[in-house]
C-alpha cells in the first residue's frame, strides 16, 4: 500500500528532527530513506509506524489517515536495527507472536510459521532461542516475524547496521531478492549510500530535517539536485570551481580541446581503481582511472598531462 | 607458545579463586550450618523428633511460614510495581524514594521494630492497633523485606530492552498482552530472586517482630523468637532442632523457586 506523508514536522526539545516533510511512497516498491545521522530519517519511519507522535502533519497508509493510530492499529512491520528479538521465546514463538495474539488456528500458525523459517532460511533454527542465533539470522528472524503478520507496509530501520561488512551485503542482495518474492511496499532507513543505491528502487535523500530529493538511484546520481545530494551519493572532486564526479574527469598526456594542464602529485593504486591526484593551477584535484587506463599513461609524480570533463556538469 | 602459557596462568588463576571461595564459603556458611544440623541429632533422633513437633514448636513453624508466604506475595506484586514506576515514570522526589526503598536495610530490625510499636501500637497516633496480633506480625516483615523485591527487578527493567515491547506493540499486541507476554516473562528471574531474598529474610526475622508481636505462643510467637526462648530455657539441642527444621524450609523453598523462574520463563 502507497504511504503519503504531508508536512510532518517533529522536534524534540530545540531540534527540529523533521521540518515539514512530504513524500509519496508508492506502492510495491523498496523506498530508501537516505542520509547521514540525525538527519531524521529515522524519526519519519517511527511516526509512519505509530512509535513516535509528530507535532504536525499527517500520515496516510492505503489512502487511509493513519496519523492518530496507535501502532497496534497500522499494520505495518517494523524492522529494529538492533533486532528486538523477543528473548525468553524461541524463534518459532517470536514468528508465531503476530499471528497467535490474533488468534489464529493452532495448525494455521504452524503452517505460516514453517513457510517464513523456510523464506529467511532459519527452518534448521526454529528451536533456538535468539541468544543463539548470530546478528545476520537474529535479523531475519526479526524480519519473518513482521512479514507473519502480512503488513500493508514493511519498515525497517538500519536494518543491517549492527552486522559486520560481509554479512551486511550478503543480506542486501538477500533483501532485494525477497523484496522481488514478496512486493510488500517497503521503506528502509539507511546512512550508507551503496547499499541505498543498490537494494532500492526509490530513494529519499533527508537531511537536516528536510527532503533533500526523491528518485531512482540514476536519477540520483546522475541529476544531482543540490551540492549535498552530489557528495553524498558518491566520490566528488572540483575542476575550476565546479563539483564533478573523479571518474567523469579525463587525463591524456596530449593537449585537447577543452582540456587543462596539469601536474601529476601523486598516484595511489586502490585495488582495481587508481587514484591520481593533480595539480591544476592552484587548484588540487583527484582523477579515478582504472588500472588499465593509469597503466597506458605510465604516470609518475612530476609528470605533465591534460585534463578534461568528460561528464555532465552541475552547478556547486 | 605465548597463548598457552596465558591459558594456563589463567586456569591455576581460576583454581586458586574457586580454592579461596570454597574455603571461605564453608568457614562462613557451610561449617556453621553443617555444626547446627549435627547439633539437633546430638541427642539422638527421637529427641529432634520431640522438639519439633511439640504443639509450640510447629505453631510457631506454621506462623513463620504461612506469615513468610503472604508477606512474598503482597511484596512480589508491590515491589514489583514500585520498580516499575522507580524506573519507567518521572515524578517529582523519585531520587528520595529511590533513597527511602533501602532504609529497611539500613535500620537495625529492633529499631524497626520500635518505630512499629509506636506506630501502630497500643498507644498509635493512628489508633490503629496491631501489637500482639497476628497482623502487626505481617506489617513487621512487609517493611523488613520490600526492598528486596525491588532491588532485584529494578535493574532487570532497566536493562530491558524497550523495543521488544515496540516490536510487539507493532505486531498489534495490545498494552496487557505486551506486559503479560513480553514485560512479565523478562522479569520473572528478577522477581523470583526477590521473592526468594525476602522469603528467607521473613521466615529468620527477629528483631522487627520480637516487640510488636509480643511473643505470644501459639498466637503470636514466630519461629525464630521460639528457637530464642529455647536458647534461654538451656535447650540448645531444641533450638538447633528447630533451626534445623527452618534451613530445610527455606532451602527447599529458594528450590522451588528457581525451579518455577526455569520454568515460567521457558514458557514464555
Amino acid at each position: 500500500m502507497a504511504i503519503s506523508v504531508r508536512h510532518l514536522s517533529k522536534r524534540f526539545g530545540t531540534f527540529a528532527a523533521l521540518d515539514d516533510v512530504s513524500v509519496e511512497i508508492p506502492t510495491g516498491q523498496l523506498t530508501a530513506l537516505l542520509g547521514p545521522s540525525g538527519g531524521g530519517k529515522s524519526t519519519l519511519l517511527r511516526i509512519i509506524a505509530g512509535l513516535e507522535a509528530p507535532d504536525s502533519g499527517q500520515v496516510e497508509i492505503g489512502g487511509l489517515d493513519a496519523t492518530s493510530l496507535p501502532p497496534q492499529r497500522r499494520n505495518v512491520g517494523f524492522v529494529f536495527q538492533h533486532y528486538a528479538a523477543f528473548k525468553h521465546m524461541s524463534v518459532r514463538k517470536n514468528v508465531a507472536f503476530g499471528l497467535e495474539i490474533r488468534k489464529r488456528p493452532k495448525a494455521e500458525v504452524q503452517r505460516r510459521v514453517d513457510e517464513l523459517l523456510e523464506l529467511v532460511h532459519l527452518e534448521q533454527f526454529g528451536d533456538r532461542l535468539p541468544a543463539q542465533l548470530s546478528g545476520g539470522q537474529r535479523q531475519r528472524m526479526a524480519l519473518a516475524r513482521a512479514l507473519a503478520v502480512e503488513p500493508n507496509v514493511l519498515l525497517l530501520d538500519e536494518p543491517f547496521g549492527a552486522l559486520d561488512a560481509q554479512v551486511r551485503k550478503e543480506l542486501r542482495v538477500w533483501l532485494r531478492r525477497l523484496h522481488d518474492e514478496v512486493h510488500v511496499t517497503t521503506v528502509f532507513v539507511t546512512h550508507d549510500q551503496e547499499e541505498a543505491m543498490e537494494v532500492a528502487d526509490e530513494i529519499v535523500v533527508i537531511n537536516h530535517g528536510r527532503v533533500e530529493q526523491v528518485g531512482t538511484p540514476d536519477e540520483l546520481y546522475d541529476q544531482p539536485a543540490s551540492a549535498f545530494v552530489m557528495g553524498f551519493l558518491g566520490p566528488v572532486t572540483k575542476l575550476g570551481g565546479r563539483m564533478v564526479r573523479p571518474h567523469d574527469l579525463e587525463l591524456t598526456d596530449q593537449p585537447a580541446p577543452g582540456a587543462q594542464a596539469a601536474t601529476v602529485l601523486r598516484v595511489t593504486r586502490l585495488g582495481f581503481e587508481v587514484r591520481v591526484d593533480v595539480k591544476v593551477g592552484d587548484e588540487e584535484v583527484w582523477v579515478q582511472l582504472t588500472r588499465g587506463e593509469a597503466a597506458k599513461l605510465s604516470l609518475k609524480p612530476g609528470d605533465s598531462v591534460f585534463v578534461m570533463d568528460a561528464g555532465k556538469e552541475i552547478a556547486g | 607458545m605465548m597463548s598457552a602459557t596465558g591459558g594456563a596462568r589463567r586456569r591455576s588463576g581460576t583454581a586458586v579463586g574457586l580454592g579461596l571461595a570454597t574455603l571461605y564459603l564453608s568457614l562462613v556458611v557451610l561449617v556453621p550450618l553443617a555444626t547446627v544440623a549435627w547439633r539437633s541429632t546430638s541427642h539422638g533422633t527421637d529427641s529432634f523428633w520431640h522438639s519439633v513437633t511439640t504443639p509450640e514448636a510447629l505453631a510457631a513453624l506454621r506462623l513463620t511460614m504461612g506469615a513468610a508466604a503472604i508477606v512474598v506475595v503482597v511484596n512480589v506484586v508491590m515491589g514489583s510495581l514500585i520498580a516499575w514506576i522507580l524506573v519507567r515514570d518521572d515524578f517529582i522526589g523519585k531520587r528520595l524514594v529511590d533513597t527511602l526503598i533501602d532504609l529497611p536495610f539500613a535500620l537495625p530490625t529492633i529499631v524497626a521494630g520500635l518505630v512499629l510499636v509506636s506506630l501502630y501500637g497500643p498507644t498509635s497516633p493512628l489508633g490503629i492497633n496491631l501489637a500482639y496480633a497476628r497482623s502487626g506480625v505481617l506489617v513487621a516483615l512487609l517493611f523488613t523485606t520490600l526492598p528486596f523485591v525491588v532491588r532485584t527487578v529494578q535493574p532487570v527493567l532497566l536493562e530491558m530492552d524497550g523495543e521488544m515491547e515496540q516490536a510487539a506493540a507493532s505486531l498489534g499486541a495490545s498494552r496487557l498482552t505486551i506486559f503479560r507476554r513480553i514485560v512479565l516473562p523478562n522479569l520473572y528471574p528478577g522477581i523470583a530472586a526477590g521473592a526468594a531474598l525476602a522469603f528467607a529474610r521473613a521466615s529468620s526475622e527477629f528483631g522487627a517482630t520480637v516487640l510488636i508481636s509480643g511473643n505470644i505462643p501459639f498466637k503470636t510467637q514466630v519461629a525464630s523468637v521460639h528457637i530464642f526462648g529455647l536458647i534461654e530455657s538451656d535447650n540448645a539441642t531444641g533450638a538447633a532442632a528447630v533451626s534445623t527444621v527452618l534451613l530445610v524450609i527455606a532451602l527447599l523453598v529458594l528450590l522451588a523457586l528457581d525451579v518455577a523462574q526455569r520454568w515460567a520463563v521457558r514458557r514464555g
